[in-house]
């Protein structure tokens, strides 16, 4: 890691831009990364190994007939071949999801998507569990599809989930929320009211690390130690003990290095299961690690969310009431990883950083031959669909208005001596300051310029468009009063051990795929301490050694671990104090905090640091009476609210009049998460976000077929953004620290995935007004922006 | 069948499969995991190496295909266990985050700046443009490259790293109790940019 020489004197309290822990310093965990040896799961190999593989479903609705295994089983480097079949006999053919629903480990019956799980291979090497797929005979008795979410409550739709007792239809869920009766009267008396449907297609995170587990059951011990590509280690182990039967106490989940999450490794997947059946058959560790198509086609998708809006304004620009009706295709199983007691997650922040006077909405989530999941791709528990579907709306009114998209929302923000806010669903907005963080990015955007150079290019028949886009995030779930997921309630542990030459060791129950969790979580500690992050060791990913908590996901990290950490070394420096006192021999009264010391007051050269006094608490010090002869502690943080970061982000594009082929040119994004840490990071986490937004807005789209083929399934047809397609990003920052968090901070991970499609959307509708484009779904490919400018219909993609 | 080749300027024999992929050669035979896979269809680029200088997706190289040639992985990135410029560009500038990619996007880079030291933004996004990252964004990326690219040498010896301050903050030794929001007023700023 980097050795800090040079410690810069510290700048004065209050200075502006005041990230805290040092602010920006070089990770902790960069240099195992540049030299190649970050350890991820596929990196594993155990002693007597075995490798699987599973074969998959080509169709996406069928009744299993038949499956022969005989052919596999008689490959000489086959261990076993495991069906369906097998796992009824130990009750493990269906297993919980996340959603009280289940979900099928292997098909015992029928085929409810394509690619869903039909065998599993374990094998000597990874070739041969490959090869031994092929010698597999299944027979199919293929049934019609349904893939089309508009169709499933049609009366002739096929019933997907006929297992399940008594249901006739692929209704999941309906559900509402808000004033109905307060918004139809808002909206029949306003002046001006518009409506448009919005489409959030399906995508899929796709982290370029694909899942995998690898399972080592000792038989003797009764012990399971499964490493597994899991963003929630310590919700893993307790719903392995309740799925699988293993007490508790004998799981380990370790969760090595992740390349990259993005909500696509909280659930639990059948592989993860089947390499732990594998194990115990086998009495050897199992490898299962999926490839690019697996994961795209079977593995937790995002969004897919078909939203009808409505917007009421008074004339002069005044929005009044939102209201919407969505259609939530959930796929075959309902698997969303949500933490709240409605189905539709937070998707009910859709009133956005709007003062309104009432809002409405209601969900109708239905089931479709499609890969389960739901809540996945940073979108923090639905805010993506919420602000995509409010933001579409402010533009659409702006347009109908003829209004500016920026003057528009500037009218009406929540004003800053409006928070705490409570709006018109349910949420309690901790703090913000809207309208600041709008100005400075269209300061930083040159906005006024911008429509000037737009208006000169109109002139020229040039296709430029300047999209605005603000949001509100809500992230930190959360107050255990509120939130749980599976019953387990959302506070984070932490435990700090100061050792006796004054290094910490601090561990936390969230895991980092890729947030820079050993850097950032030292810098609290090194805040709150007064030792330098590099003495400071971060230990995560691994449930024998770290305290009980529930994962990163939801941007939930900083603003829930973030306060258990700052919380435990608070708890740490006040031990230190009474420690100090007896060293000292003074009244810890008498004492004052400075620089990473306790003094006296009053005479500052007598006083111990945190080094001197973790040596006196593991020496000889005769000890205060009720306290142990330690440096250490322990918190398990509840957090009183959630938290609710913010930005603006404005995008300029330029669109190819005769190919539809959309630039983006220029996006500004402002940020406010509260108090900063490591601007670098929190740099970075925006940067990924923004490239996010861009492959969603222009590219990403999982789609199928009538035949219901998933035409999504590798990278040759998921098209991600390269360096080629983004720019370079222009970032700023606004800093409006949350009251309710122990250091103010809001969470940064997934703001900009939620606020940038709607800006680049935003952008293109506005470079196509000349054609009276007034709307357009995502993504935005070329095809789909050709056929707008000829008021065709869209093309599929 | 048997095949030879040298790697990280190690000669390597071994008898293999025909079939065998040279990522799973590298990551498997001879347990240099630094070299990942992500996609199977070459889109991906985790899997980047350099094969007689030249940047391959090993997923869609036979191992037998490399025989007789010259390998680079990221193993082979740092000499006498100095860091290679683009390796401590990357550490400077935040060019990774899961660091997944990395290894790829690095040999690239190299790749890149021994036939073009100088190269501007547009060259060095050209050049990783057959390689994905979910987490920079690339930005950072690119800054990473100009990085090494305007410290060919690296750090020299005497020359640590440097951190750069000016946007953080040390101890303040105020204590962070909760904020006052009511009282504390947005401040503004913008980032650093490279």
């Amino acid at each position: 890691m980097t050795v800090i020489h040079d410690r810069p004197s510290n700048p004065a309290a209050g200075d502006e831009d005041r990230p805290i822990g040092y602010g920006r310093i070089q990770r902790k965990e960069d240099p195992r990364f540049v030299r190649g040896q970050g350890h991820y799961l596929d990196d594993i190999v155990l002693p007597g190994m075995l490798h699987s593989a599973i074969l998959r479903a080509p169709v996406a609705h069928a009744r299993l007939v038949s499956i022969d295994t005989t052919n596999a089983l008689a490959h000489p480097k086959v261990v076993a071949v495991i069906t369906g079949k097998d796992l009824l006999g130990l009750k493990l053919a269906w297993a919980p999801t996340l959603s009280a629903d289940v979900q099928a480990v292997l098909v015992t019956d029928k085929v409810r998507f394509q690619g869903q799980e039909v065998a599993f291979v374990v094998a000597e090497d990874r070739y041969a569990a490959r090869d031994a797929l092929e010698l597999i005979d299944v027979e199919y008795d293929v049934l019609p599809p349904l893939v089309d979410a508009r169709k499933a409550l049609d009366p002739d739709a096929p019933v997907i989930r006929d297992e399940i007792e008594g249901r006739t239809d692929n209704r999941i869920f309906d559900w509402e929320i808000g004033d109905k009766a307060e918004t139809d009267a808002v909206f029949a008396s306003a002046d001006v009211v518009v409506s448009q449907e919005v489409v959030y297609p399906r995508v899929h995170p796709a982290p370029l690390e694909t899942c995998g587990a690898v399972a080592d059951f000792d038989a003797v011990n009764g012990k399971l130690t499964l490493y597994e590509t899991t963003q929630a280690p310590h919700a893993h182990r307790t719903l392995f003990a309740i799925v699988a039967g293993i007490p508790e106490h004998k799981i380990r989940i370790v969760s090595p290095d992740i390349g990259g999450g993005f909500g696509n490794k909280v659930g639990i997947y059948p592989g993860y299961i089947l390499a732990v059946v594998g194990s115990i058959v086998s009495g050897r560790p199992v490898k299962w690690v999926e490839d690019r198509s697996e994961n795209l086609m079977s593995t937790s998708f995002a969004r897919d969310y078909i939203m009808q809006g409505d917007i009421a304004a008074t004339k002069d620009g005044k929005i009044l009431a939102l209201r919407t009706h969505v259609l939530a295709d959930h796929g075959a199983f309902n698997a969303t990883a949500q933490p709240t007691k409605n189905p539709a997650g937070f998707f009910s922040i859709f009133t956005g950083s709007y003062d309104l006077k009432a809002a409405y909405c209601s969900v109708t989530g239905v089931y479709t031959n499609k890969a389960p999941g739901g809540v996945a791709y940073a979108c923090s528990f639905r805010v993506t669909e919420a602000v995509y579907l409010v933001e579409r709306m402010v533009d659409v009114l702006a347009r109908k208005l003829n209004m500016d998209p920026a003057e528009l929302r500037l009218k009406n923000f929540i004003k800053p001596e409006q928070f705490p806010y409570a709006n018109k669903t349910g949420w309690v907005y901790d703090s913000g300051n809207y309208e600041a963080a709008m100005r400075l990015s269209m300061q930083l955007a040159g906005y006024e310029d911008l429509r000037r150079e737009q208006a000169e290019k109109r002139e020229r028949g040039e296709l430029m468009g300047i999209g605005v886009a603000f949001f509100t995030e809500v992230v930190g779930a959360g107050p255990r009063k509120h939130f749980d997921i599976v019953g387990l309630g959302m506070a984070d542990g932490a435990e700090l051990r100061v050792h006796p030459t004054g290094k910490a060791v601090v561990r936390i129950s969230v895991q980092s795929q890729g947030q820079g969790h050993e850097t950032t979580f030292a810098q609290i500690v090194a805040e709150e301490l007064g030792i330098p992050p590099e003495d400071i060791e971060v230990v995560h990913g691994d449930t024998d050694q770290t305290p009980f908590g529930l994962g990163t996901y939801g941007s939930r990290s900083t603003p829930v671990s973030g306060g258990a950490v700052a919380l435990v070394a608070r708890k740490v420096r006040e031990k230190a104090k009474l420690i100090a006192g007896a060293m000292l021999e003074t009244r810890p009264e008498d004492l004052e905090w400075e620089k990473g010391r306790w003094f006296v007051k009053g005479d500052p050269s007598v006083g111990k640091t945190i080094a001197e006094i973790a040596m006196g608490a593991h020496g000889t010090v005769a000890l205060p009476e009720g306290v142990d002869g330690n440096l250490d502690a322990e918190v398990t943080y509840d957090p009183p609210n959630l938290t609710f970061p913010f930005g603006a982000y404005i995008c300029v594009v330029d669109v190819d009049p005769g190919t539809g082929q959309v630039k983006v040119r220029r996006f500004v994004a402002v940020d406010d998460c509260g108090t900063r840490i490591n601007p670098m990071i929190i740099e970075g986490q925006v940067h990924g976000g923004l490239t996010d937004g861009v492959g969603m807005a222009l590219m990403e789209i999982i789609e199928f077929d009538e035949a219901g083929n998933c035409l999504a399934g590798s990278f040759m047809d998921y098209l991600i953004p390269t360096a080629m397609e983004v720019p370079d990003w222009e970032t700023g920052f606004t800093v409006t620290p949350s009251p309710h968090h122990p250091i103010g901070a809001k969470g940064i991970g997934e703001s900009a995935t939620v606020g940038s499609p709607p800006a680049i959307v935003n952008a293109v509708v506005d470079a196509l007004a000349p054609f009276g484009v007034t709307h357009m779904d995502m993504p935005c490919t070329p095809a789909r922006v050709w056929a707008a400018m000829q008021g065709r219909a869209r093309p599929p993609i | 069948m048997q095949i030879s080749m040298t790697v990280n300027g190690n000669d390597v024999t071994s008898e293999i499969e025909p079939r065998v992929l040279l990522v799973h050669y590298i990551r498997e035979v001879l347990g240099l995991t630094g070299t990942h896979w992500g996609c199977d269809t070459s889109n991906c680029g985790t899997c980047v190496v350099l094969m007689d200088g030249q940047p391959v997706k090993s997923c869609t190289v036979l191992a037998a295909m490399a025989a007789g040639h010259d390998i680079r992985t990221v193993e082979g990135l740092a000499t006498g266990g100095t860091l290679d410029p683009v390796q401590q560009g990357f550490m400077e500038e935040h060019g990774l985050q899961c660091g997944f990619c990395t290894p790829g996007m690095m040999l690239t880079a190299r790749a890149l700046l021994d036939k073009n030291p100088h190269p501007d933004d547009t060259e060095i996004r050209q050049a990783i443009s057959g390689q994905i990252c979910r987490c920079t964004g690339y930005a950072t990326i690119v800054r990473s490259v100009q990085w090494a690219a305007a410290h060919p040498a690296g750090h020299g010896l005497d020359d640590a790293p440097a951190t750069d301050y000016s946007a953080g903050t040390g101890l303040d030794g105020t204590d962070t109790a909760v904020p006052d929001v009511a009282t504390e007023t947005a401040e503004t700023g913008t980032e650093v940019k490279a």
